[in-house]
């Protein structure tokens, strides 16, 4: 079932004195989330993530806006009308009940015709443990299981009512590292067979990257760029979404346009056609340098990571705004370790301009 | 390791020795003196011994009446007190506004001198030359015969004597449901609103065992200061608790020692050790029950 959120708007007022103003959580949040897709929010903490999940959900209510589903207006409905499942962050497994009452627990709440027979309820019980892979596991209480047992737990007991929409909050952070790699392409699978369309939040670019067929880009309540992953990735409207996408971060450098030329320091580095001159952000993904003795771009060797495949050359430079730049390229590249210099060319694909005012992207043009 | 032992016993002396001192050797003292006939405290000597004390406090009329009387109390203060004070909490964690407000009324009792407490009462309850009592006043109003709560029918003093222990235990019950129902998280109550849980099913599947370890606490406490209960009675009806016909097992232990026929510490030791083999077969029920239905996360 496809979801659109219309001009949702969530306001909390503020904490403590009256004086001040009152919080804008969610600021005028428009998109449509296509039937059977997963679907990222991804932001920094504090940017209206879960709230936005906790308005799909309907444990909150909008301050104005409206939420459908399909065609169906739910902004007024209840969550339990909303035919949603919600795994929260903590999971919120009943520590008193088995696992198995905790996955039936939703279905006894259903009254009247609804309300399936035993034997159903047993075997949709069944069912649902068996997809997520607990079903040994349907005695036992929540505080015997592993974290990434009770993840699934959490998530069977959302799918038994076979919701239309799957939410997660969060559904990886408590898990370690190594788990948090197999429960996404867990999710990912799940959520393949299913078809549910699916909401999850996360502040892990990483995770919403590498399962997501949608990302949804936020900031203080704003939605900063909506696009499938890689889309966005190549494709960053703004300084944030660049920066705040791949691993290791963006390079940013302080640069100037003067004649079509892209100026960092002293240097022109790369052609700029069709720019005005002005002061930018210039943005460089790590792939994006090629050691080159007559590079344009001279900068201070720092250090040298060699990762197998890949070498991670550390450097600085004077107009680098953060003090170390990190660039990744192939192993077969030989690096003159003892230098204190390093010169590299730039790859213009993997170069994005953004003006010093707006940080909006200048070059490539959206 | 054997030299850590040492220290840890070294630790724990001072307290083994106040309670060794204070409360075991006491115990058996007193164990001791239950089977001692007309032990005297002036000459130390006894008569004999054997079970004469128990067989006597058993067929005392007295006790009887006492034990008749605790348990009544027992039975209706300890649920009644407990149930009043679940429903209260609930209340008092559900409403926002004057929170405050309302717990600090309901804990004021707690603070409140139980004598200043006692004379509340009698304004209440007790007949004079002047005026019936507040209730009986209440009670005329609704078309109603005065009834004498303090001087009157059995029933009358049973239950303004319920009234005032349940008045009296409350707060301290509130104040601590109130607590636990704050500590439970509010992601559990988030979850079942999404599964459309009804008020009714989340207070008794989800609420109730969360708070259980609270609930199991109020009820052994409850049951073991219901059973011990003394000074209330004292309270409303006078020292002569016999007389009133409302005495209670520790009444009945007192006026042995010290009371107007006091004088018999081998019936009062008898009638001690009676209590606690009540009371210790109750916990022990209490704690066989709360196995299955108290869960500790």
């Amino acid at each position: 079932m496809k979801i659109v959120l219309q001009n949702l708007t969530k306001k909390f007022p503020a904490p403590g004195r009256k004086s001040q103003k009152e919080i804008i959580a969610v600021d005028n949040f428009s998109f449509e989330i296509p039937d059977g897709k997963l679907v990222g929010l991804l932001g920094p903490s504090g940017c209206g993530k879960s709230t936005t999940l906790n308005l799909i959900c309907g444990l909150l209510a909008p301050s104005s806006g409206k939420i459908f589903f399909g065609d169906n207006d739910v902004t007024d409905l209840p969550p339990e009308n909303r035919g949603v499942g919600m795994v929260f962050q903590n999971y919120a497994l009943y520590p008193h009940l088995t696992v198995r009452q905790n996955i039936l627990f939703p279905l006894q709440n259903l009254k009247g015709k609804n309300r399936p027979s035993k034997e159903e309820m047993e075997s949709r019980v069944h069912n649902a443990a068996k997809l997520v892979q607990i079903d040994s596991l349907l005695d036992r209480k929540p505080g015997e299981l592993s974290g990434g047992q009770q993840q699934r737990v959490a998530i069977a007991r959302a799918l038994v009512k076979m919701p239309h929409v799957l939410l997660l909050d969060e559904p990886l952070s408590n898990l370690d590292a190594r788990l948090r790699l197999q429960t996404r392409e867990e999710i990912r699978k799940i959520q393949k067979k299913t078809g549910i369309t699916t909401v999850f939040v996360t502040h892990d670019q990483e995770e919403a990257m590498s399962i997501s067929d949608l990302i949804v880009v936020m900031k203080d309540g704003l939605i900063q760029q909506i696009g499938q992953p890689q889309q966005v990735y190549d494709n960053p409207v703004n300084l944030f979404v660049a920066k705040f996408l791949g691993t290791p971060p963006i390079n940013v450098f302080e640069g100037s346009i003067r004649s079509e030329q892209l100026y960092i320091g002293s240097h022109s580095v790369l052609p700029a056609e069709g720019i005005p001159d002005q002061k930018v952000f210039a943005a460089v993904r790590p792939e994006g340098f090629i050691p080159d003795e007559n590079g344009p771009l001279c900068c201070t060797l720092n250090g040298i990571e060699v990762m197998g495949r890949d070498i991670s050359i550390i450097s600085s430079h004077a107009c680098a705004a953060g003090p170390a730049i990190r660039s990744i390229i192939a192993a077969e590249n030989r690096i003159d370790t003892t230098a204190s210099e390093v010169r590299f060319s730039l790859k213009p694909s993997k170069v994005f301009l953004f003006s010093q005012k707006s940080e909006e992207r200048i070059y490539p043009s959206c | 390791m054997e030299k850590r032992n040492t220290k840890a016993w070294l630790y724990l002396l001072p307290a083994l020795f106040f309670l060794g001192f204070f409360m075991v050797y006491p115990l058996i003292d007193v164990f001791i003196y239950s089977f001692e006939e007309g032990y005297n405290f002036a000459s130390q000597t006894y008569f004999g011994v054997g079970s004469y004390n128990y067989a006597y406090v058993l067929r005392d009329p007295y006790f009887l009446q006492a034990v008749k009387n605790t348990l009544i109390l027992v039975i209706i203060t300890v649920p009644l007190s407990t149930a009043f004070a679940l429903l209260l909490s609930a209340a008092l964690s559900s409403i926002k506004p004057l929170r405050n407000l309302f717990q600090t009324v309901y804990f004021l009792p707690y603070v409140t001198n139980t004598l200043a407490v006692g004379l509340v009462f009698m304004i209440l309850f007790k007949k004079t030359a002047y005026s019936d009592g507040m209730i009986n006043l209440l009670i005329n109003w609704f078309g109603g015969s005065s009834v004498d709560f303090i001087d009157g029918p059995y029933w009358a003093k049973m239950f303004v004597l319920c009234f005032y222990t349940i008045w009296i235990v409350m707060p301290f019950k509130v104040l601590l449901l109130t607590s636990a129902l704050a500590s439970v998280n509010q992601n559990y109550y988030n979850a079942a609103r999404v599964d459309g849980t009804s008020k009714r099913r989340i207070f008794l599947r989800i609420t109730l065992p969360m708070i259980s370890p609270t609930v199991f606490y109020l009820v052994i406490t409850g049951f073991i200061g219901a059973f011990k209960a003394y000074s209330d009675a004292v309270a409303l009806f006078g020292t002569d608790l016999n007389a009133a016909g409302m005495n209670t097992i520790v009444g009945y232990v007192y006026d042995m020692l010290y009371g107007n026929s006091g004088g018999y510490p081998s019936y009062a030791s008898a009638a001690a050790i009676l209590l606690f083999v009540i009371v210790l077969t109750i916990t022990c029920i209490n704690l066989l029950v709360s196995k299955k239905h108290v869960h500790y996360s």
